[in-house]
């Protein structure tokens, strides 16, 4: 081999290896940015007026607790819409659908995973709110309860794609074996492939979460922007404001180095955390399964 | 009796999935409802004036040009940073990387990097591009930021359509005396390319339609010419979207409805492709 080629096997080698670490650099790097920006708040806002009842950053009131309980009953609503309707669709395709009905579903549902989430605000704005308002004589349309509609909307093609992954991943023989023994595809569904696919349908569920977590254009344009806590079931039918809302809102307006932008910045940083904790839990299911599995195989 | 249990049995399974099929269409008809109704009251607003003009009397008449542009640019941006890095770091993982802790770590921060919210992409590139790097609020900042979050889909999809490839090309390959590499570039690659690129546009497309992570690092409300340099700020179609239907008092509604047309068309275009190149790369594919 002569010498050039070597050389600049040996260059390529080395970019292709250090772009192979890129991805932990990058996260490291986030991590950092959050931190240096994020953790000044806490020196500069007193922990009990950052859990207090105002989030009000004109007049110096920081309470992240009212963007707290708007994220989660956004989340909350979102999940009780996304998590019956995805795995059902996911059931529906991977169990029951003819092979054309499947090839048409499939796309479909890839193509909601595509539309911008602005898109989905901006339809919020125009129909979902009016029609939440005059349907449940509410003030305004523009409450947690659309937020949490678009948000299930935006969770359901994760929650399909990967749920329909794991209950096609459960092998053949499992369905014949109920069969043979006499039950109906339907109780081989619900006693046989769902519970062989759990933990599967479980990461899918998680990663939906997460999605609906950190969604912020749609939530933003639709909930009504009201930084108000929200600790009755009621308050679905108010407006609120999310974390994310809040970042994306107040952001473009705020003095870098300031308390407002350190504030924002922290929140980042719990939003941040929260998504690796989701992440790390939901890989950590599949990583149990799979254990489990090459035990039962062996 | 035993009849009896039976045909309860299958009356279950008749509801049961009678259920299933109404869930389906219930996820699936708004989707195509949601499309339909925009494309049915955006298209009137399609001329070409609305196309290749600029935005006039604060945007409540003329064009969109630049926001097209912008969109473009910037989802031009984001391939040229994150097509080179993203598949690299595929080919380490598909090629070179063992089994060990450190692969580990590298799988667990690229789930991460694709669980982080958008907005948090957006405080990230804010910190790093407009302020430390001193790029302010550019196409450049922007464009990286959305690099870094499309990273992760990229990655994913190239590793997997390298593993794809049946481990005797490589083997063959080596045996005719070709290097590590050369078996790459030569052999791994172009087999792998449609489904590489497949997984580029997703990832590609996925950065078009994002408003959170340009707001504070590229997105500018309005501007009447268009981005000369990599350092000026610029309209994207997803940030005019949100400006025209929350920051405008008085916009008209047909404004809006193209805007979201033009958007939706432009992602879903790049998502078409994308299926059309997988599907003529599976009937084409020997192996």
């Amino acid at each position: 081999m002569d010498k050039s080629l070597s050389w600049r096997e040996y260059v390529i080698t080395r970019a292709i290896k250090a772009s192979g670490y890129s991805a932990i650099v990058f996260v490291a790097l986030i991590f950092y940015f959050l931190l240096h920006d994020g953790l000044p708040a806490l020196s500069e806002v007193p922990l009990a007026d950052l859990l207090g009842q105002r989030w009000y950053p004109i007049e110096n009131y920081f309470s992240i607790l009212p963007l707290i309980t708007g994220t989660l009953i956004v989340t909350l609503g979102a999940m009780l819409v996304a998590i019956p309707l995805g795995i059902g669709t996911a059931v529906f395709i991977a169990e029951i659908a003819p092979r054309w009905t499947r090839d048409i579903l499939k796309p479909l549902v890839e193509l909601l995973g595509g539309l911008p989430s602005v898109v989905l605000g901006f339809l919020g704005i125009l129909i979902l709110a009016p029609f939440l308002r005059v349907f449940l004589n509410l003030p305004t349309g523009l409450t947690a309860l659309a937020g949490s509609l678009l948000l299930g909307g935006i969770a359901i093609p994760t929650i399909v794609s990967i749920a329909e992954d794991a209950l096609d991943a459960v092998p053949q023989s499992y369905r014949e074996g109920a069969w043979a023994i006499g039950a109906t595809r339907w109780q081989t569904i619900w006693r046989v492939t769902l519970p062989a696919a759990r933990s599967g349908v479980l990461t899918a569920v998680m990663l939906g979460l997460g999605r609906a977590i950190g969604e912020t254009m749609a939530v933003m344009m639709a909930t009504g922007n009201a930084p108000v806590l929200a600790v009755k079931l009621t308050s679905l039918f108010s407006p609120v404001r999310t974390m994310t809302a809040t970042i994306a809102a107040e952001m473009g307006e705020v003095a870098s180095g300031s308390v407002h932008y350190h504030v924002l910045f922290f929140i980042g940083l719990v939003l941040f955390l929260i998504s690796l904790a989701v992440n790390v839990a939901a890989s950590a299911v599949v990583f149990r399964q799979k254990k489990r599995a090459e035990r039962v195989l062996s | 009796m035993k009849k009896n249990a039976f045909s309860n049995r299958v009356l279950t399974q008749r509801l049961g999935f009678s259920l299933l099929t109404l869930v389906a269409l219930f996820t699936v008809i708004p989707i195509l409802a949601v499309i339909a109704y925009i494309v049915a009251q955006g298209a009137p607003a399609i001329s070409w004036e609305f196309l290749a003009g600029f935005p006039r009397e604060g945007m409540r008449a003329g064009g969109i040009l630049p926001a097209i542009v912008g969109t473009f640019y910037l989802t031009l941006g984001t391939a040229i940073f994150s097509v080179p890095l993203g598949v690299a770091a595929a080919i380490y993982l598909a090629e070179y990387a063992r089994e060990n802790w450190l692969t580990r770590l590298i799988r667990i921060a690229i789930i991460n990097l694709a669980g982080i919210p958008s907005v948090v992409y957006g405080l990230f590139g804010l910190g790093l591009f407009v302020f430390f790097l001193r790029f302010g609020t550019s196409l450049l900042s922007a464009s990286l930021t959305l690099s870094i979050m499309t990273l992760p889909v990229i990655i994913s999809a190239a590793e997997e359509a390298l593993r794809a490839v049946p481990q005797a090309f490589r083997t063959v390959s080596v045996s005719l005396g070709g290097t590590r590499w050369q078996t790459i570039r030569r052999i791994v690659l172009p087999q792998a390319l449609p489904g590489i690129i497949t997984g580029v546009i997703l990832g590609l497309e996925r950065a078009a339609g994002e408003t959170a992570p340009i707001l504070f690092t590229g997105a500018a409300f309005f501007l009447p010419r268009l981005p000369n340099s990599p350092f000026d700020a610029t309209m994207a179609l997803p940030y005019h979207l949100f400006v025209v239907s929350t920051q405008v008092p008085e916009m008209p509604i047909q404004i809006q409805y193209g805007t979201a047309l033009v958007l939706i068309a432009f992602v879903l275009g790049m998502n078409l492709i994308a299926t059309v190149i997988r599907s003529r790369a599976r009937a084409k594919r020997q192996w």
